[in-house]
């Protein structure tokens, strides 16, 4: 249960970011998030909802895009994705897996905001 | 009312993975070797610890220890009997320790003859007890070389396929308890199976703090891996 952790650090992050446009409105918040993160969706959305109450990003929704582990076979060549987090060998010549690619990531991706028209 | 997609691509632990990366070149520039130690509570981590302290101690090596628990200093007063300066850290809910309290529990320490506490430099091994927690600790860098994911016979042999993202970012395996590993009935080459199938090629030690049991292998490890740098 480190979700609330993660939470914080986000809004941190993200509100140093928005602070570049001044009077915006945070909507969205995209995540990259790697299936081997350790990062429970569910967890992190309720925590989301009390962790941004009463910060510049109350209201904002959090979207979360999970990222498949891929690695490289070193016995094959190949590259491909895990079919499942049980069993680290390549789905085209099973052999063990070691060199992972992608899969950890924990990575504010991008944000959407709604910028207040400058005043003429 | 304009909509603009800002992109960030930031981490989100990025200012623990930017500690640890500062507190990982301070180790390395000491030349001490920092180990994570990592598994459930009750698997034996202390245990094994104090073991692993009190024999590279009697081989003349220079050791620390940082050990984390919510509450308590139970475990840091266990290990002090091996005569290494171990300090506890108690993080007061949170489920894993991070690059900040390492870094905050460096400060000043530790006080030993021959280190110097600014740099660490001196010291041969400082270990890290994680708080006994298989899934938080595995996202926190603590900024250590090599991450241990320890596993007791008494806890079942499909342990790492239920926490891989744990077993998977390990350096090293050991099991702990293996003393008592057949009236566990504890399967030893499911176990080792489900390891390497998590983490293929993995390390794995098979060790017993009570009776001694795999301890010279390991020992052997540290002192390779600490001449490897």
């Amino acid at each position: 249960m480190h979700e609330l952790s993660i939470a914080a650090s986000i809004v941190d992050s993200v509100s140093e970011a928005a602070a570049a446009y001044p009077g915006a409105r945070v909507k969205e918040v995209r995540l990259k998030i790697g299936a081997l993160a350790s990062v429970i969706e569910d967890s992190l959305q309720f925590c989301w909802g009390i962790t941004v109450e009463g910060t510049a990003l109350e209201g904002s929704k959090l979207v979360i895009q999970t990222v498949p582990v891929s690695i490289h076979c070193a016995a094959c060549g190949r590259d491909g994705e895990l079919e499942s987090l049980q069993s680290f060998r390549c789905p085209h010549c099973g052999e063990p897996a070691t060199d992972l690619r992608q899969g950890r990531e924990m990575e504010i991706d991008s944000i959407e905001i709604d910028e207040a028209e400058e005043k003429v | 009312m304009t909509t603009r997609i800002v992109e960030l691509r930031r981490g989100i632990l990025k200012k623990n993975d930017e500690l640890a990366a500062g507190l990982r070149g301070r180790f390395t520039s000491a030349g001490v070797l920092v180990l994570n130690l990592v598994s459930s509570p009750g698997t034996g981590k202390t245990a094994f610890l104090e073991r692993t302290l009190t024999a590279l101690r009697a081989k003349g090596a220079k050791v620390a220890a940082l050990v984390g628990d919510l509450e308590t200093d139970n475990d840091a007063r266990r290990l002090a009997s091996s005569g290494a300066p171990v300090r506890q850290i108690n993080t007061h809910g949170i489920c894993h320790l991070d690059a900040e309290m390492i870094d905050k529990h460096l400060t000043g320490w530790p006080d030993v003859p021959g280190v110097n506490p600014a740099t660490l430099a001196g010291l041969d091994f400082l270990f890290i007890e994680n708080v006994g927690n298989l899934v938080c600790p595995s996202s926190y860098d603590l900024g250590e070389k090599i991450r241990v994911a320890l596993l007791s016979v008494t806890e079942g042999e499909d342990k790492p396929l239920k926490y891989p993202t744990l077993f998977n970012s390990a350096d090293a395996a050991v099991i702990t308890k293996i003393d008592i590993a057949e009236p566990c009935g504890f399967d030893r080459d499911l176990a080792l199976k489900n390891i390497n199938e998590i983490r293929p090629g993995i390390r794995i030690f098979e060790t017993s703090a009570k009776t001694g049991a795999g301890m010279d292998e390991w020992l052997q490890y540290l002192a390779d891996q600490r001449s490897a740098r």
